[in-house]
């Protein structure tokens, strides 16, 4: 692949991003790759190590904020009609209502998963108040004369002790995965509007 | 190494390729490559991080016949490095008393 192909490639998987800032990019690996050249690569080297068109794209949707897309489509949008503004008026409470509720869902489905997160992390708590409440009463058990069932409340702890171990690391990767669930769905967002600005 | 951390490092690895004299982008990658990965993509966000926090201004420049894009640290980016650097004597300090630590238990 030559410079003219790679930034060809480049600027086609860079399409639906703020016109500026493609142009930017595309000037800034064009004098990377006339850096190199100048420096006695062939175009083909040079631009083998600029690295995979597509990883480069990627990195430029995630460096965008959402809020930017939103705004440059909102006014990249022709203007409307008087009928559509009417139309659009007068179906508000309909449509605008109906996009609250779907809002309110997909809402709703993101704050469960963080609940059920939570949740995890209760357990895992409980358990670790489990193991020192099992201690502390089996001492108290064992002190007043009743050793069997202070042994067996300890023991209870112990095995409370023992979950908890297991449980934070349960707890620790659903967090993880929650939280890249939500960095997948911000890319994947900001992915859609590009796509549809682009057609 | 912690994405957090390297993202940090990496600031002050372009901001110190730029300290001495104004640089170019394939410069910057050359000149930090031995030390820590830099890939262009990562340079570009960083040189746009750096813009718009003040630490840096770009200027375009002929060179060769064509036009290249030259950056120039400003008084910001510099006390970004003494700030770094003073961090780091911290991070030293406190590196040094958990590595005696180490050596303490490894004698016990």
């Amino acid at each position: 692949m030559d410079k003219r192909e790679f930034l060809a490639r480049l600027q086609k998987g860079l399409s639906g991003l703020p016109r500026d800032d493609v142009e930017q990019r595309l000037a800034f690996y064009g004098e990377m790759i006339d850096d190199r050249t100048e420096e006695g690569l062939s175009e083909q080297e040079a631009v083998s190590r600029l690295g995979d068109i597509d990883e480069i794209v990627s990195q430029a949707v995630a460096d965008i904020p959402l809020s930017r897309l939103v705004k440059d489509k909102l006014r990249s949008k022709r203007t409307l009609r008087a009928w559509e503004i009417v139309l659009l008026a007068l179906g508000s409470p309909i449509w605008l209502s109906l996009l609250v509720a779907a809002l309110a869902v997909v809402f709703t489905l993101y704050v469960l998963l963080w609940a059920a997160v939570v949740c995890l992390w209760c357990v895992f708590g409980s358990l670790v108040c489990c193991a020192a409440g099992g201690a502390a009463a089996g001492v108290v058990f064992a002190c007043g004369g009743n050793v069997p069932a202070g042994l067996a409340v300890i023991g209870a702890g112990a095995a409370c002790a023992g979950l908890s171990i297991f449980m934070f690391f349960v707890c620790l990767a659903a967090t993880r995965g929650v939280s890249m669930l939500t960095k997948k769905i911000v890319i994947s967002v900001k992915n859609r509007f590009i796509k549809k600005e682009g057609a | 190494m912690d994405i957090q951390l390297k993202r940090g490092l990496l600031d002050v690895c372009v901001l110190a390729a730029i300290k001495n004299e104004d640089s170019y982008g394939y410069k910057i990658i050359k000149d930090v490559k031995p030390y820590i990965e830099l890939s262009e993509s990562t340079l570009y966000t960083i040189l746009k991080r750096l813009e718009a926090a003040d630490m840096l201004s770009v200027r375009t420049a002929e060179h060769g016949g064509r036009l290249r894009k030259y950056y120039h640290i400003t008084d910001k980016g510099l006390r970004r490095i003494e700030d770094f650097k003073d961090e780091w004597k911290e991070m030293l300090s406190i590196y040094r008393f958990v590595s005696k630590e180490d050596e303490g238990n490894g004698q016990a």
